[in-house]
Protein backbone atom coordinates (compact mmCIF):
# COMPACT_ATOMS: atom_id res chain seq x y z
CA UNK A 1 0.00 0.00 0.00
CA UNK A 2 1.10 3.61 -0.84
CA UNK A 3 1.62 6.57 1.27
CA UNK A 4 -2.55 8.22 0.82
CA UNK A 5 -0.21 11.45 -0.35
CA UNK A 6 1.04 9.54 -3.29
CA UNK A 7 -2.38 8.17 -4.12
CA UNK A 8 -4.03 11.82 -4.47
CA UNK A 9 -0.79 13.11 -6.48
CA UNK A 10 -1.36 10.04 -8.96
CA UNK A 11 -4.98 10.94 -8.54
CA UNK A 12 -4.57 14.43 -9.11
CA UNK A 13 -2.05 14.26 -12.23
CA UNK A 14 -4.34 11.79 -13.80
CA UNK A 15 -7.82 14.55 -13.22
CA UNK A 16 -5.44 17.33 -14.51
CA UNK A 17 -3.96 15.21 -17.10
CA UNK A 18 -0.92 16.95 -17.05
CA UNK A 19 1.65 14.56 -18.56
CA UNK A 20 -0.81 12.22 -21.30
CA UNK A 21 -2.49 15.14 -23.63
CA UNK A 22 -1.29 14.46 -27.11
CA UNK A 23 -3.82 17.38 -28.04
CA UNK A 24 -3.29 20.70 -27.17
CA UNK A 25 -6.74 22.05 -25.50
CA UNK A 26 -9.94 20.35 -27.10
CA UNK A 27 -9.97 18.00 -23.97
CA UNK A 28 -10.70 21.33 -22.00
CA UNK A 29 -13.74 22.09 -24.01
CA UNK A 30 -17.00 22.04 -22.34
CA UNK A 31 -20.05 22.08 -23.72
CA UNK A 32 -23.22 23.07 -21.63
CA UNK A 33 -26.56 24.40 -22.39
CA UNK A 34 -27.09 23.35 -25.96
CA UNK A 35 -31.06 23.25 -27.65
CA UNK A 36 -32.24 23.71 -31.05
CA UNK A 37 -35.48 25.03 -32.65
CA UNK A 38 -37.97 22.56 -33.87
CA UNK A 39 -38.10 22.94 -38.06
CA UNK A 40 -41.29 23.39 -40.23
CA UNK A 41 -40.61 20.42 -42.59
CA UNK A 42 -36.72 20.24 -43.62
CA UNK A 43 -36.65 22.89 -46.29
CA UNK A 44 -35.91 25.95 -43.42
CA UNK A 45 -32.80 25.79 -42.27
CA UNK A 46 -32.48 25.24 -38.81
CA UNK A 47 -30.32 26.98 -35.61
CA UNK A 48 -28.99 25.50 -32.34
CA UNK A 49 -27.18 27.07 -29.49
CA UNK A 50 -24.96 26.71 -26.71
CA UNK A 51 -22.12 27.83 -24.92
CA UNK A 52 -18.67 26.26 -25.61
CA UNK A 53 -16.27 26.98 -22.33
CA UNK A 54 -12.13 26.17 -22.68
CA UNK A 55 -11.35 24.93 -19.01
CA UNK A 56 -7.78 24.63 -20.43
CA UNK A 57 -4.73 26.49 -20.50
CA UNK A 58 -4.43 27.08 -24.16
CA UNK A 59 -6.46 28.80 -26.73
CA UNK A 60 -8.84 26.50 -28.76
CA UNK A 61 -10.25 27.53 -32.20
CA UNK A 62 -13.29 25.68 -33.43
CA UNK A 63 -12.77 24.70 -36.94
CA UNK A 64 -15.82 23.01 -37.88
CA UNK A 65 -18.90 21.46 -37.00
CA UNK A 66 -20.62 18.33 -38.07
CA UNK A 67 -24.12 16.23 -37.33
CA UNK A 68 -26.09 13.38 -39.47
CA UNK A 69 -28.93 16.04 -39.46
CA UNK A 70 -27.90 18.56 -41.99
CA UNK A 71 -25.57 18.44 -44.73
CA UNK A 72 -24.05 21.79 -44.16
CA UNK A 73 -23.84 22.95 -40.64
CA UNK A 74 -21.60 26.20 -40.02
CA UNK A 75 -21.43 28.83 -37.53
CA UNK A 76 -23.11 31.98 -38.39
CA UNK A 77 -23.30 35.36 -36.28
CA UNK A 78 -26.19 37.89 -36.88
CA UNK A 79 -25.73 41.19 -36.37
CA UNK A 80 -27.53 44.29 -37.03
CA UNK A 81 -26.45 47.75 -37.80
CA UNK A 82 -27.42 51.39 -36.75
CA UNK A 83 -30.28 51.45 -39.23
CA UNK A 84 -31.53 48.30 -37.43
CA UNK A 85 -30.91 45.97 -40.46
CA UNK A 86 -30.04 42.39 -39.61
CA UNK A 87 -27.44 40.51 -41.84
CA UNK A 88 -26.18 36.92 -41.02
CA UNK A 89 -22.86 35.58 -42.05
CA UNK A 90 -20.79 32.88 -41.68
CA UNK A 91 -18.82 33.35 -38.84
CA UNK A 92 -15.13 31.80 -39.72
CA UNK A 93 -12.79 30.45 -36.75
CA UNK A 94 -13.87 31.36 -33.33
CA UNK A 95 -11.20 31.15 -31.32
CA UNK A 96 -11.63 30.66 -27.22
CA UNK A 97 -9.13 31.74 -25.06
CA UNK A 98 -7.93 29.40 -21.68
CA UNK A 99 -10.87 30.22 -19.03
CA UNK A 100 -13.26 32.02 -21.34
CA UNK A 101 -16.10 31.21 -22.78
CA UNK A 102 -18.22 31.51 -26.44
CA UNK A 103 -21.95 31.92 -26.19
CA UNK A 104 -24.04 30.87 -29.05
CA UNK A 105 -27.38 32.52 -28.61
CA UNK A 106 -30.19 33.37 -30.71
CA UNK A 107 -29.02 37.15 -32.06
CA UNK A 108 -25.71 36.36 -32.41
CA UNK A 109 -23.69 33.30 -32.73
CA UNK A 110 -25.30 30.37 -33.64
CA UNK A 111 -25.03 26.75 -35.35
CA UNK A 112 -26.56 27.25 -38.49
CA UNK A 113 -27.81 23.82 -39.94
CA UNK A 114 -28.31 24.23 -43.94
CA UNK A 115 -29.94 21.54 -45.69
CA UNK A 116 -31.61 19.48 -43.29
CA UNK A 117 -31.82 15.41 -44.16
CA UNK A 118 -34.69 15.49 -41.85
CA UNK A 119 -37.23 17.79 -40.04
CA UNK A 120 -36.18 18.55 -36.61
CA UNK A 121 -39.08 17.62 -34.36
CA UNK A 122 -39.52 18.84 -30.78
CA UNK A 123 -38.89 16.10 -28.19
CA UNK A 124 -35.91 14.16 -30.28
CA UNK A 125 -32.70 15.29 -30.34
CA UNK A 126 -29.41 14.65 -32.71
CA UNK A 127 -25.85 14.90 -32.27
CA UNK A 128 -23.66 17.84 -33.23
CA UNK A 129 -19.63 16.75 -33.21
CA UNK A 130 -17.52 20.33 -33.09
CA UNK A 131 -13.85 19.64 -34.49
CA UNK A 132 -10.80 22.33 -33.10
CA UNK A 133 -8.20 23.25 -34.17
CA UNK A 134 -5.78 20.62 -32.06
CA UNK A 135 -7.56 17.90 -34.06
CA UNK A 136 -9.76 16.70 -31.17
CA UNK A 137 -13.12 16.35 -31.12
CA UNK A 138 -16.32 17.11 -28.72
CA UNK A 139 -19.63 15.30 -29.70
CA UNK A 140 -23.04 16.98 -27.89
CA UNK A 141 -26.26 15.61 -27.58
CA UNK A 142 -28.61 18.76 -28.57
CA UNK A 143 -32.27 18.32 -27.26
CA UNK A 144 -34.58 20.22 -29.66
CA UNK A 145 -36.92 22.53 -28.46
CA UNK A 146 -40.10 24.03 -29.88
CA UNK A 147 -40.40 26.49 -32.40
CA UNK A 148 -40.95 29.59 -30.35
CA UNK A 149 -38.35 28.46 -27.48
CA UNK A 150 -36.11 31.47 -26.15
CA UNK A 151 -33.80 29.46 -24.24
CA UNK A 152 -31.95 25.89 -22.88
CA UNK A 153 -35.71 25.88 -20.76
CA UNK A 154 -38.05 26.24 -23.30
CA UNK B 1 -18.60 103.16 -13.01
CA UNK B 2 -19.51 103.93 -16.26
CA UNK B 3 -17.22 101.67 -17.67
CA UNK B 4 -18.43 98.87 -15.02
CA UNK B 5 -22.12 98.96 -16.26
CA UNK B 6 -20.62 99.04 -20.09
CA UNK B 7 -18.70 95.35 -18.91
CA UNK B 8 -22.03 94.48 -17.21
CA UNK B 9 -24.05 95.03 -20.97
CA UNK B 10 -21.42 93.37 -22.77
CA UNK B 11 -21.34 90.47 -20.44
CA UNK B 12 -25.10 89.77 -20.58
CA UNK B 13 -24.87 90.10 -23.96
CA UNK B 14 -22.68 87.58 -24.57
CA UNK B 15 -24.13 85.04 -22.48
CA UNK B 16 -27.37 85.71 -24.14
CA UNK B 17 -25.66 84.79 -27.39
CA UNK B 18 -23.80 81.83 -26.15
CA UNK B 19 -27.27 80.82 -24.64
CA UNK B 20 -29.14 81.70 -28.60
CA UNK B 21 -26.01 79.57 -29.75
CA UNK B 22 -26.57 77.06 -27.79
CA UNK B 23 -30.21 76.75 -27.83
CA UNK B 24 -29.96 76.42 -31.73
CA UNK B 25 -27.53 73.58 -31.51
CA UNK B 26 -29.89 72.06 -29.04
CA UNK B 27 -32.37 72.15 -31.44
CA UNK B 28 -30.33 71.32 -34.88
CA UNK B 29 -27.74 69.39 -34.10
CA UNK B 30 -27.91 68.03 -30.35
CA UNK B 31 -30.15 65.82 -28.57
CA UNK B 32 -33.30 67.87 -29.19
CA UNK B 33 -32.90 67.72 -32.64
CA UNK B 34 -35.79 65.42 -34.26
CA UNK B 35 -35.23 62.39 -35.95
CA UNK B 36 -34.55 62.91 -39.93
CA UNK B 37 -38.30 62.57 -41.26
CA UNK B 38 -36.87 60.82 -44.07
CA UNK B 39 -36.03 57.79 -42.14
CA UNK B 40 -39.49 57.55 -40.20
CA UNK B 41 -41.90 55.23 -41.56
CA UNK B 42 -45.05 57.18 -42.81
CA UNK B 43 -48.49 57.52 -41.20
CA UNK B 44 -50.58 54.48 -42.09
CA UNK B 45 -53.24 56.78 -43.74
CA UNK B 46 -50.56 57.08 -46.10
CA UNK B 47 -49.11 53.84 -47.03
CA UNK B 48 -50.96 52.14 -49.60
CA UNK B 49 -49.84 48.18 -50.06
CA UNK B 50 -52.49 45.32 -50.66
CA UNK B 51 -51.71 42.03 -48.77
CA UNK B 52 -53.39 38.50 -47.36
CA UNK B 53 -53.50 37.26 -44.40
CA UNK B 54 -52.82 34.42 -42.41
CA UNK B 55 -56.64 33.53 -43.02
CA UNK B 56 -56.78 34.30 -46.98
CA UNK B 57 -58.16 37.83 -46.11
CA UNK B 58 -57.23 40.90 -48.31
CA UNK B 59 -55.45 43.52 -45.80
CA UNK B 60 -54.01 47.11 -46.23
CA UNK B 61 -52.63 49.59 -43.67
CA UNK B 62 -56.02 50.88 -43.55
CA UNK B 63 -57.03 47.24 -41.78
CA UNK B 64 -55.10 48.58 -38.60
CA UNK B 65 -56.45 51.62 -37.96
CA UNK B 66 -58.59 51.78 -34.72
CA UNK B 67 -56.32 50.29 -32.77
CA UNK B 68 -52.72 50.42 -31.81
CA UNK B 69 -50.24 48.19 -34.12
CA UNK B 70 -47.22 46.66 -33.70
CA UNK B 71 -45.20 45.54 -37.39
CA UNK B 72 -42.08 43.65 -38.18
CA UNK B 73 -40.72 42.20 -41.21
CA UNK B 74 -39.28 39.34 -41.55
CA UNK B 75 -39.31 35.31 -43.54
CA UNK B 76 -40.00 32.22 -41.93
CA UNK B 77 -36.74 30.78 -43.73
CA UNK B 78 -34.82 32.95 -41.19
CA UNK B 79 -33.09 30.65 -38.76
CA UNK B 80 -31.90 32.93 -35.79
CA UNK B 81 -33.24 36.14 -35.43
CA UNK B 82 -37.12 35.95 -36.73
CA UNK B 83 -37.99 32.85 -34.12
CA UNK B 84 -36.40 34.96 -31.85
CA UNK B 85 -38.22 38.24 -32.64
CA UNK B 86 -41.42 36.11 -32.91
CA UNK B 87 -41.40 34.77 -29.24
CA UNK B 88 -39.24 38.28 -27.90
CA UNK B 89 -42.95 39.65 -28.93
CA UNK B 90 -44.85 36.24 -27.50
CA UNK B 91 -43.70 37.01 -24.58
CA UNK B 92 -44.45 40.44 -24.10
CA UNK B 93 -48.11 40.25 -25.46
CA UNK B 94 -48.21 37.33 -22.66
CA UNK B 95 -47.56 39.89 -20.12
CA UNK B 96 -49.89 42.53 -21.90
CA UNK B 97 -52.84 40.07 -20.86
CA UNK B 98 -56.08 41.13 -22.15
CA UNK B 99 -55.12 44.10 -23.49
CA UNK B 100 -54.01 42.30 -26.67
CA UNK B 101 -57.30 42.41 -27.73
CA UNK B 102 -56.98 46.53 -28.40
CA UNK B 103 -53.69 45.64 -31.13
CA UNK B 104 -52.94 44.88 -33.69
CA UNK B 105 -49.54 42.76 -34.30
CA UNK B 106 -48.28 41.69 -37.78
CA UNK B 107 -45.63 40.05 -39.35
CA UNK B 108 -44.70 40.91 -42.75
CA UNK B 109 -42.77 38.87 -45.16
CA UNK B 110 -40.04 40.04 -47.70
CA UNK B 111 -39.41 36.78 -48.70
CA UNK B 112 -43.20 36.27 -50.83
CA UNK B 113 -41.14 33.75 -52.84
CA UNK B 114 -40.88 31.02 -50.53
CA UNK B 115 -43.49 32.38 -48.06
CA UNK B 116 -46.84 31.30 -49.47
CA UNK B 117 -49.70 32.30 -47.61
CA UNK B 118 -50.27 28.64 -46.08
CA UNK B 119 -46.14 28.68 -44.87
CA UNK B 120 -47.34 31.98 -43.11
CA UNK B 121 -50.41 30.56 -41.75
CA UNK B 122 -48.52 27.23 -40.52
CA UNK B 123 -45.32 29.45 -38.47
CA UNK B 124 -47.42 32.07 -37.12
CA UNK B 125 -49.94 29.25 -35.40
CA UNK B 126 -46.28 28.60 -33.33
CA UNK B 127 -46.16 31.52 -31.54
CA UNK B 128 -49.10 33.99 -30.03
CA UNK B 129 -52.38 33.84 -31.37
CA UNK B 130 -52.52 37.68 -31.81
CA UNK B 131 -49.73 37.54 -34.43
CA UNK B 132 -50.87 37.83 -37.74
CA UNK B 133 -48.56 36.89 -41.08
CA UNK B 134 -49.10 39.33 -43.88
CA UNK B 135 -47.92 38.38 -47.34
CA UNK B 136 -47.64 40.04 -50.45
CA UNK B 137 -46.96 40.32 -54.40
CA UNK B 138 -43.05 41.32 -54.70
CA UNK B 139 -44.24 44.57 -55.70
CA UNK B 140 -46.60 45.22 -52.92
CA UNK B 141 -43.87 44.21 -50.47
CA UNK B 142 -42.01 46.69 -52.04
CA UNK B 143 -44.20 49.44 -51.75
CA UNK B 144 -45.14 48.16 -48.11
CA UNK B 145 -41.56 48.49 -47.32
CA UNK B 146 -41.02 51.64 -48.77
CA UNK B 147 -43.78 53.10 -46.72
CA UNK B 148 -42.57 51.71 -43.24
CA UNK B 149 -38.87 52.88 -44.16
CA UNK B 150 -37.50 49.31 -43.95
CA UNK B 151 -35.25 47.54 -45.86
CA UNK B 152 -33.88 44.51 -47.43
CA UNK B 153 -31.98 42.43 -49.56
CA UNK B 154 -31.41 38.95 -50.79
CA UNK B 155 -27.90 37.52 -50.45
CA UNK B 156 -27.05 33.96 -51.73
CA UNK B 157 -25.55 31.44 -49.63
CA UNK B 158 -24.41 28.97 -51.89
CA UNK B 159 -26.21 26.64 -54.26
CA UNK B 160 -28.88 28.48 -55.09
CA UNK B 161 -30.01 29.00 -51.45
CA UNK B 162 -30.33 32.32 -49.87
CA UNK B 163 -31.18 34.72 -46.71
CA UNK B 164 -32.58 38.29 -46.48
CA UNK B 165 -31.11 40.70 -44.81
CA UNK B 166 -33.63 42.98 -43.29
CA UNK B 167 -34.98 45.40 -40.96
CA UNK B 168 -35.63 43.71 -37.51
CA UNK B 169 -37.11 46.38 -35.85
CA UNK B 170 -40.81 46.81 -34.90
CA UNK B 171 -42.83 49.07 -35.33
CA UNK B 172 -45.44 51.19 -33.13
CA UNK B 173 -48.62 52.83 -34.82
CA UNK B 174 -51.14 54.59 -32.29
CA UNK B 175 -54.95 53.81 -33.29
CA UNK B 176 -55.01 56.92 -36.25
CA UNK B 177 -52.14 55.35 -37.91
CA UNK B 178 -49.55 57.68 -36.18
CA UNK B 179 -45.68 56.56 -35.98
CA UNK B 180 -45.22 55.70 -32.29
CA UNK B 181 -41.74 54.55 -32.20
CA UNK B 182 -39.72 51.28 -32.61
CA UNK B 183 -39.03 48.31 -30.13
CA UNK B 184 -35.55 47.21 -31.19
CA UNK B 185 -35.23 43.72 -32.02
CA UNK B 186 -34.33 41.64 -29.03
CA UNK B 187 -35.01 44.81 -26.67
CA UNK B 188 -35.30 43.58 -23.53
CA UNK B 189 -38.71 43.10 -22.09
CA UNK B 190 -38.36 45.91 -19.26
CA UNK B 191 -38.11 48.60 -21.79
CA UNK B 192 -40.72 47.12 -24.42
CA UNK B 193 -43.32 46.23 -22.72
CA UNK B 194 -43.79 49.38 -21.10
CA UNK B 195 -43.36 51.22 -24.19
CA UNK B 196 -46.17 49.00 -26.16
CA UNK B 197 -48.49 49.89 -22.82
CA UNK B 198 -47.34 53.69 -23.45
CA UNK B 199 -48.75 53.36 -27.15
CA UNK B 200 -51.74 51.59 -26.04
CA UNK B 201 -52.59 54.35 -22.99
CA UNK B 202 -52.23 56.54 -25.82
CA UNK B 203 -54.52 55.54 -28.12
CA UNK B 204 -57.18 55.39 -25.40
CA UNK B 205 -56.66 58.90 -24.93
CA UNK B 206 -57.46 59.59 -28.45
CA UNK B 207 -60.49 57.42 -28.55
CA UNK B 208 -62.40 58.28 -25.46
Amino acid sequence: MKSPVAAVAIALSIFLGLPISSFAGSQDIVVEDAWARASIGKNRPGAAYMTVRNTGTDPVTILSLETPLAMMPDIHRTTTDANGVSSMAPAGEITIAPGEAVSLEPGGLHAMLMRLETPMVEGESFSLTLTFDDGGTVTVDVPILGIAARGPEG
Amino acid sequence: MQRRHLLTYIGAASGALALALFAGWWQVDGPGAPEPVAKRPLPLTEMDFRMTDQTGTAVGPESLLGNASMVFFGFTYCPDVCPTTLSDISSWLDDLGEDVAQLNVVFITIDPKRDTVAAMAEYVSYFHPAIQGWRGSRDQTMRAAEGFRASYEKVATGGGDYTMNHTASVFMFDAEGQFAGTIDYHEPREFAVPKIRRVLARTEEETS
